[in-house]
């Protein structure tokens, strides 16, 4: 049994289909990005699997258990930070770390809590509020909190997605790092082909909405440990590349006007560029 | 011109500004000396003889300036029911406001939490509060009066129900308006209900509560003077009314900008709390 399963999942608003049909599955230490256009469903497909929200249809099972809430096991970083503006960086984590260990003391509390605030390359700025931090330092603080609680599974809604290039590529690699040093399972929103190449072992493309799918899986050929800088050295870059922008820009409305309608009707189809 | 200068120009504009008001005050009121009236024996007897003080109306700033020394040297006296110091009424007044005040936040904010988290309660309790909040308080007094029977008290009431409205309101406006990333943190966290409410919640909404407890402490201030006018015994009003009666203006302007000074005073303390919690987003 894999670790996480997603069956047949559909989100209905009255008439109109979201998206339906959606299947998938991640194994332990997974790293999976969805990648569709705007309004194809992807973060509500996020806030089903973190709890926050109900499908209409089928079901996730994580570990052999039904999702049926919010939990503890499952960290999610939103896509606005979603920081506590009245509490330091250091107790917006501890607010977290409160909730994981309730019976921790002041102590334990804080010298976990400075742990992830030093992974996520935050020492020094503890005690500001997050006002006073840069939108790249609010984002770091929110993936500090999710790493913290130590989830079985991250949910990182489009994490990246409002910072300039240059931050996004810093705290991309830091993500790398901490993922291939803690074998963290994450499931991942973006729009960005390069950053779903770089940090993602399989690369879900969803065709457009409503009505939206998976269309295809698409196994990532580079291989780890890959590196931003040297990444499009690699032969199989601009031939995954190549084939996941056709999609976006070509293949996602041909799903949806049932051009493909056969290859819908069946799962997902799985792209192994190797 | 940076900030430092700006604010002291604008200190001595005040200071200006000050000096002209006071200035038309005292052009106005000067004591007239050529008014020499002739000296006969029915302007004695109606008390305007060259010998008995003379009452020019209004009352001069050195008369102010007298009235509010003999009042500050000893605040504390209490010579009966109709001649106690400034301190005194002001005491009354001040624990009559404190009390009310107090009710109102027991009363206002637990309910405004539960109007503020659901909506059913919000639209089912809204007629009642809508209907309730443009009766001038002073119009309970009669009820408050039948039915408490204690003029003490019945300030206690009036002070409570004008200032229940403004922290009600604001406090069901705030929780409704936490924003949903936040709650969304909390449930991800599997956050207990009591500490959503306490470390979420409270905060988030506490700019906003305190807005509407700044409102309510400035229209109990303003309450307060009218109802003891109204019930007498005690308090500020009271005082206000009782120099009226005696045709002591000196007095009664006195206690008015005492009544001002308090007021702004307690203004700056709920805007000093009001300043403790608020966030940048």
């Amino acid at each position: 049994m894999s670790f996480l399963q997603v069956q047949d999942l559909a989100k209905r608003f009255g008439g109109t289909t979201v998206f339906e049909r959606v299947s998938l599955t991640m194994e332990k230490g997974e790293f999976v990005c969805i990648i569709g256009h705007s309004g194809c469903g992807k973060t509500t497909i996020l806030n089903i699997l973190a709890g926050l929200d109900r499908a209409s249809e089928g079901a996730v099972l994580m570990d052999n258990r039904e999702v049926a809430g919010p939990s503890l096991e499952r960290g999610v970083v939103f896509q606005g930070h979603a920081l506590m503006p009245w509490l330091s960086a250091m107790s917006n984590i501890a607010f977290a770390v409160k909730s994981r260990w309730p019976d921790w003391n002041r102590i334990q509390v804080q010298t976990h809590c400075q742990k992830f605030l030093d992974m996520v390359g935050l020492t020094g700025a503890e005690h500001k509020k997050p006002a006073q931090l840069s939108g790249g330092m609010k984002q770091r603080v929110g993936i500090a909190r999710a790493f913290a609680i130590q989830p079985k599974m991250l949910l990182l809604d489009e994490p990246f997605g409002a910072l300039d290039a240059l931050t996004r590529g810093t705290i991309q690699d830091e993500l790398l790092r901490i993922c291939e040093a803690t074998r963290q399972t994450v499931f991942m929103i973006t729009h960005d082909v390069d950053e779903a190449m770089l940090l993602a072992d399989r690369i879900l493309l969803m065709s457009n909405g409503p009505a939206a799918c998976i269309a295809e899986v698409v196994v990532n050929p580079l291989a780890k440990p890959r590196d931003r800088h040297s990444i499009h050295h690699d032969p199989q870059y601009y031939g995954t590349r190549n084939h996941i922008v056709d999609f976006l820009v070509n293949r996602s409305k041909r799903y949806q006007s049932g051009e493909l309608r056969a290859a819908r009707s069946a799962s997902a189809k799985i792209v192994n560029l190797r | 011109m940076n900030g430092r200068a700006q604010s002291l120009v604008a200190a001595l504009l005040s200071l200006v500004f000050l000096g002209i008001f006071l200035g038309i005050w005292h052009l106005a009121t000067v004591p007239k000396t050529q008014a020499q009236a002739p000296v006969d024996e029915y302007s004695k007897l109606l008390g305007k003889g060259a010998g008995a003080k003379k009452s020019q109306g209004f009352p001069t700033l050195s008369q102010i300036g007298e009235a509010a020394l003999a009042q500050l040297r000893d605040p504390l006296y209490d010579r009966g029911a109709n001649d106690k110091g400034i301190g005194i009424q002001l005491g009354w007044s001040l624990a009559r406001v404190a009390a009310g005040y107090a009710l109102a936040i027991l009363f206002a904010v637990p309910l405004g939490f539960l109007i503020g988290m659901s909506p059913i309660l919000h639209r089912a309790l809204n007629p009642f509060i809508q209907l309730l909040k443009p009766i001038s308080p002073l119009a309970w007094m009669p009820i408050a009066l039948y039915t408490i029977k204690d003029s003490s008290i019945s300030g206690v009431f009036v002070i409570f129900i004008c200032s229940v409205w403004p922290m009600l309101i604001n406090t069901a406006f705030g929780v409704a308006s936490v924003r949903r990333d936040w709650l969304n943190v909390a449930r991800t966290l599997e956050v207990t209900p009591w500490r959503k409410a306490c470390e979420v919640i409270l905060p988030a909404a506490a700019p906003t509560i305190l807005t509407g407890m700044r409102i309510s402490i400035g229209i109990a201030w303003l309450v307060i003077v009218a109802a003891e006018m109204l019930v007498g015994g005690t308090g500020i009003g009271y005082f206000v009314w009782n120099e009226w009666n005696n045709l002591n203006l000196t007095n009664v302007i006195f206690a008015i900008l005492v009544i001002g000074v308090v007021g702004m005073i307690l203004d700056f303390l709920i805007g000093r709390l009001q300043a403790a919690v608020t966030y940048v987003e």
